[in-house]
């Protein structure tokens, strides 16, 4: 890749602000509905799955607002793509 | 089945300020783990003990913020090329079984000796396993750096290239980090030796990833990013067998998970700007910090066993901090020394870039 492609990549504002609203409201619902949460995440057996669920949910929207957010303050891989073997 | 009230009782109230804490403790656990596959657990799950949750579910919300964490650092590294996925599940089916068992044998100790009982078995494994890995590892880290040999390919041990070179019709499986076939009778027991581990110490890659690296022969960017497949594969696992007791708490693991998912997205990214040596120096450092601080800690369970002369209600207490404070200290240098390895090795690209800029203008 050359410098000037580099230089003229887009950064990723779109999907940062759409993940970004997703994670924030993800984590609104979690703190405004504690008791809820807590009495059924609480209760075991089927319920069991709600927290795995709700662990994948975060992690994808979560995961990806945060990886486009180092790319937008410009903390990347490096460039010479480490060949490890 | 599990008293419902009870397990909703063992939910703490949120603050601002825990929320903040779990969120930056998250932070640095995800960026070592990022770097070295795994760590981060060891101050987490006492952490959260200290703010009054109760030891299981402390390892139940540790594990459920786990296996996503784990999830998104095995697929950014997984873009470097540098993760294994065949050993990751090969490995992470046998650590499941080990977790099992070592959570029973955790059950037996707890039954027998009651909780210092299980505290003095979990520290004494800590000192044991770290005392022998951790100086191994940054014995081995320690010859590289001497040598001067940073840069060249890192060279497998004897045991590995035995390992390699057996030959069990019917149990071989290629594997691309080690580019050769090796019997999954050496991975059974190595993965079920982490899931122990897992089980007893919360951390089971300071297993995981060396016997990878001297065992298996694989490269340790390779071992390191592997781990978190494994650790993916234990973690679902584990949180859904506390998550059927109703143990976990959901708010403090997706706190934890907010703040490690900005930390293992930094750690994945410092893998590519370091020499591979650099993820033993930080694993061997850790751990061996670690060792001290639990060390502390055993006549602090040996007193309460009533196998020495009692500790007064004091020493206890300085002990108690002490050993918590070097925990701390542990994981923090392990962070500052990948965001330090990061930063030069970010500085050092662009310097390269601005000079091959400069030569070809010229």
């Amino acid at each position: 890749m050359t410098t000037t492609e580099q230089k003229t990549r887009k950064k990723p504002v779109a999907p940062l602000i759409l993940t970004g609203i997703v994670s924030a409201g993800l984590y609104f619902a979690l703190l405004s509905n504690q008791d809820f949460l807590n009495n059924t995440f609480g209760k075991g057996g089927l319920f069991a799955f709600l927290p795995i669920i709700t662990a994948f949910v975060f992690s994808y929207f979560h995961g990806t607002f945060t990886g486009h957010f180092w790319t937008m303050l410009g903390v990347e891989a490096s460039k010479k793509k480490m060949e490890v073997k | 089945m599990h008293d419902l009230a009870s397990a909703a009782a063992n939910f703490i109230n949120l603050d601002p300020i825990t929320i903040i804490y779990l969120f930056l403790v998250g932070f640095v656990g995800g960026l070592v783990s990022g770097f070295i596959g795994s760590g981060g657990a060891f101050v987490l799950t006492p952490g959260m003990m200290s703010l009054g949750v109760p030891g299981l579910v402390a390892v139940a919300s540790n594990m459920c913020h786990k296996f996503p964490k784990a999830l998104v650092g095995a697929i950014k590294r997984a873009k470097y090329g540098q993760v294994d996925v065949k050993l990751g599940i090969v490995l992470g089916i046998s650590a499941e079984a080990g977790v099992l068992y070592g959570a029973h044998i955790q059950e037996s100790i707890k039954k027998a000796f009651g909780d210092a009982g299980s505290n003095l078995y979990v520290s004494i494994s800590f000192v044991v396993v770290l005392g022998v890995v951790g100086i191994f590892v940054l014995r081995d880290a320690w010859k590289t750096y001497k040598a001067g040999n940073m840069h060249a390919e890192e060279k497998m041990t004897k045991l590995a290239k035995w390992v390699q070179s057996v030959n069990i019709p019917g149990t071989m499986v290629y594997f691309k980090s080690l580019d050769a076939r090796i019997s999954i009778l050496f991975t059974i027991p190595l993965g079920f030796a982490t899931g122990i581990l897992a089980a007893t110490i919360a951390v089971g890659g300071f297993v995981g990833v060396p016997s990878m690296i001297y065992v298996l022969g694989a490269p340790s960017l390779m071992a390191s990013a592997t781990e978190l497949v494994i650790a993916f594969v234990m973690g679902l696992g584990g949180s859904f067998k506390y998550a059927l007791n109703g143990m976990v708490d959901i708010r403090l693991a997706m706190i934890i998970l907010g703040g490690s998912l900005f930390g293992i997205q930094l750690g994945a990214m410092g893998t590519t700007y370091v020499k591979p040596f650099m993820i033993k120096v930080v694993m061997g450092l850790i751990m061996v910090i670690v060792l001290f601080s639990r060390a502390l800690m055993v006549p602090v369970y040996l007193s309460q066993l009533n196998l020495i002369t009692p500790l007064t209600e004091q020493t206890t207490k300085i002990l108690k901090s002490t050993s918590f404070a070097i925990m701390i200290f542990a994981l923090a240098l392990g962070a500052f020394i990948v965001l330090r390895a990061m930063w030069q090795g970010r500085r050092a690209e662009q310097r390269e870039l601005k000079e091959t800029l400069a030569h070809s203008k010229a």
